[in-house]
């Protein structure tokens, strides 16, 4: 008789549904997984080495190059450490931005993440719907920091400016005439906060519009219901966070919990599973979205009524503006140390800890006093989670991993770091 | 907060005794330095004692301090670290506080006793660890490099070891294959490591 052996199957790392650059290798009996061995690494740009060797200010650019969907969210957890350290407090308009662009953040990154998770099962048009609302969040980005992705626009003390008073506009070209311009520039007459307001007027019918789609397909639910379930004491033990320790029924949210910024004077729910399989945290993410869309408003709100300084006065962290650079001796200086020396950071180490759409994203910082860190350790939402895979796929089909990576919410550029 | 974490502070010092060196609190966060053969111990406690009740390991990682303070002037450097020290950062649901526990290792052997019976997470947050730091878990059931190369030689995030590598990889014509090289990239520093002490900086600001 010929002997039986578990057959070994290499996914990825140029798989599609692998997320980026996930080698798993699957050893399989028939259909049905023994054993998943993530080999990660592929995308690894040593970021924690390479901060030691910049002034603090220089890498916030890197924190948007980790998580590459949620942009803001990592910005916002250096950012953060780096403040602890200082013991600066933002101002309070400052608070009120990073609020609601951590939650543009969630939005557009639960968007990447419902489109892509429901194109990896088989379902098309979510994608392309979820990506047309993508386009207005990043007009945003685009308004206020000049980049619709990598926005670096979070700095130690506040934001990096305040928010601009007109949207940027389309010109007519031999695509678009006058009148079909004039339907796209509707919502652009007035400032960001009313573009903003616009979208968040709109949203969540476009929730109702994915809810359609999937909540009730008979395919989505035989894809998901059952699939990938975890415990509550599993996912706890496995070290998950976010919308993963939501799913399996945990009520537990930093931005309830241990409170940032102006998170405590918001009025949103935290959504929970109870099932804790692949549908319920489909779920949990569709609620949040809601939840997003909630904050977002009272920020609204919030600011139109609230003029004020979005940086902290101190200009050995924060640099002077260019007109009083231009006359004052004293400020060129702090410019010129600023941007060349940077600051220097008191001894000691903390650890700060934001709510990303993924999960926590901690940034845990060691200072010697100098201009540069000592050791920053990004403690990346998505690590513990991928680590989690071989357990959560074991025994189910090969189909099924896809859904669970899906489910995982895998960012590379977050896990290898 | 500050009331509740000294109380935290205090239950750890009661309940751990003569294993823990220290118990500092440092911008409201509590550090636990464990001496290295109580470790397992402690967790155990810190774990299971229903006041402290740390379900959650949130983050493991190991940290080189052979260049600490290295720029400072000399009277701050009274004490000499040990080299290696792997710090755990503990999160209690329950309770809602968080604690970091630090633990120093021998220069020349590395080596620890792994949390990996204790909380899942730690399994490849120890791997990673060993790839980067070269610290050795004891008890670990998959001790493997995670982030690094298949093949790789050293441990990337050693301070010694240099910012653009050792070796370089590059296709070679030739051989009809990629090779790896020693690096041609000269290392330069652009803004000089300083730490100032007036004012701003200082180990008591």
């Amino acid at each position: 008789m010929a002997e039986i052996r578990n057959l070994t199957m290499n996914f990825g790392p140029q798989h599609p549904a692998a997320h980026g650059v996930l080698r798993l290798v699957l050893e399989m009996d028939g259909e049905v997984i023994q054993r998943a061995d993530p080999h990660i690494g592929l995308l690894h740009r040593a970021t924690e080495k390479l901060a030691e060797s910049k002034p603090f200010n220089q890498s916030i650019g890197y924190m948007d190059r980790l998580d590459y969907v949620s942009m803001m969210c990592n910005e916002h957890g250096y950012v953060m450490a780096i403040e602890k350290l200082l013991g600066v407090t933002p101002p309070i308009r400052a608070q009120y931005i990073r609020v609601m662009f951590d939650e543009i953040t969630r939005i557009l990154n639960h968007l990447l993440w419902l489109g892509a998770h429901a194109l990896d099962i088989g379902a098309m048009t979510v994608f392309l719907y979820c990506f047309r609302e993508r386009e207005d969040l990043f007009d945003c980005y685009e308004a206020v920091s000049g980049a619709r992705m990598h926005a670096t626009y979070y700095r130690p003390g506040g934001v990096y400016r305040d928010l601009p008073d007109s949207m940027p506009k389309y010109q007519p070209s031999k695509w678009h005439n006058e009148k079909d311009v004039a339907r796209m520039n509707a919502n652009r007459q007035g400032s960001l906060l009313d573009f903003i307001w616009d979208f968040t007027e709109r949203f969540p019918a476009n929730v109702d519009d994915y809810e359609t789609l999937l909540t009730d397909n008979r395919i989505w639910k035989q894809r998901t219901v059952g699939i990938g379930v975890v415990s509550p004491e599993r996912a706890l033990q496995l070290g998950f966070t976010g919308p993963m320790v939501r799913g399996s029924g945990i009520a537990w949210d930093l931005r309830k919990k241990q409170p940032y910024d102006v998170y405590d004077k918001m009025d949103f729910d935290i959504p929970i599973g109870v099932n804790g399989d692949c549908y319920d945290r489909y779920l949990v993410r569709i609620e949040e979205m809601r939840q997003s869309n909630k904050i977002v408003r009272q920020c609204i709100e919030w600011l139109r009524k609230n003029p004020g300084p979005v940086m902290v006065d101190d200009y050995k962290i924060t640099p002077p503006s260019r007109e009083v650079m231009k006359r004052d001796m004293e400020s060129l200086i702090h410019h010129f140390k600023l941007f060349t020396e940077g600051y220097c950071v008191p001894e000691g180490e903390v650890y700060a800890a934001v709510e990303a759409p993924k999960g926590e994203f901690g940034v845990y910082l060691i200072s010697d006093g100098a201009n540069k860190p000592y050791r920053l350790k990004v403690r990346a939402p998505g690590f513990p989670h991928l680590a989690a895979l071989d357990e959560m796929v074991r025994g189910h089909m090969l189909a099924d991993v896809v859904a669970i990576i899906g489910t995982q919410d895998i960012v590379f550029g977050e896990i290898d770091r | 907060m500050s009331e509740i974490l000294q109380a935290l502070a205090d239950n750890c010092r009661e309940a751990f005794g003569e294993a823990i060196t220290n118990a500092g609190i440092d911008r409201n966060e509590l550090t636990l330095e464990v001496k290295r053969d109580e470790l397992l111990n402690v967790c155990r406690l810190l774990r299971d004692h229903p006041r402290l009740a740390f379900e959650q390991l949130i983050d493991l990682c190991g940290v080189d301090y052979l260049e600490y303070l290295k720029e400072a002037p000399d009277r701050y450097k009274e004490q000499k670290l040990p080299r290696f020290a792997v710090v755990y950062h503990l999160l209690s649901l329950r309770h809602n506080h968080r604690v970091r526990v630090r633990v120093f290792l021998d220069d020349d052997m590395p080596i620890i006793s792994s949390v990996n019976d204790m909380w899942a997470a730690a399994n490849w947050f120890e791997r990673e660890a060993f790839d980067l730091y070269g610290i050795l878990f004891e008890g670990h059931p998959d001790l493997r490099r995670l982030l690094t190369d298949y093949g790789f030689i050293g441990h990337p995030f050693r301070k010694d070891f240099p910012l653009s590598g050792q070796v370089e990889m590059r296709y070679d014509e030739e051989k009809q294959r990629v090779i790896y090289q020693p690096v041609t990239i000269e290392p330069r520093v652009l803004v000089p490591r300083v730490i100032r002490e007036e004012g701003f900086g200082g180990r008591n600001t």
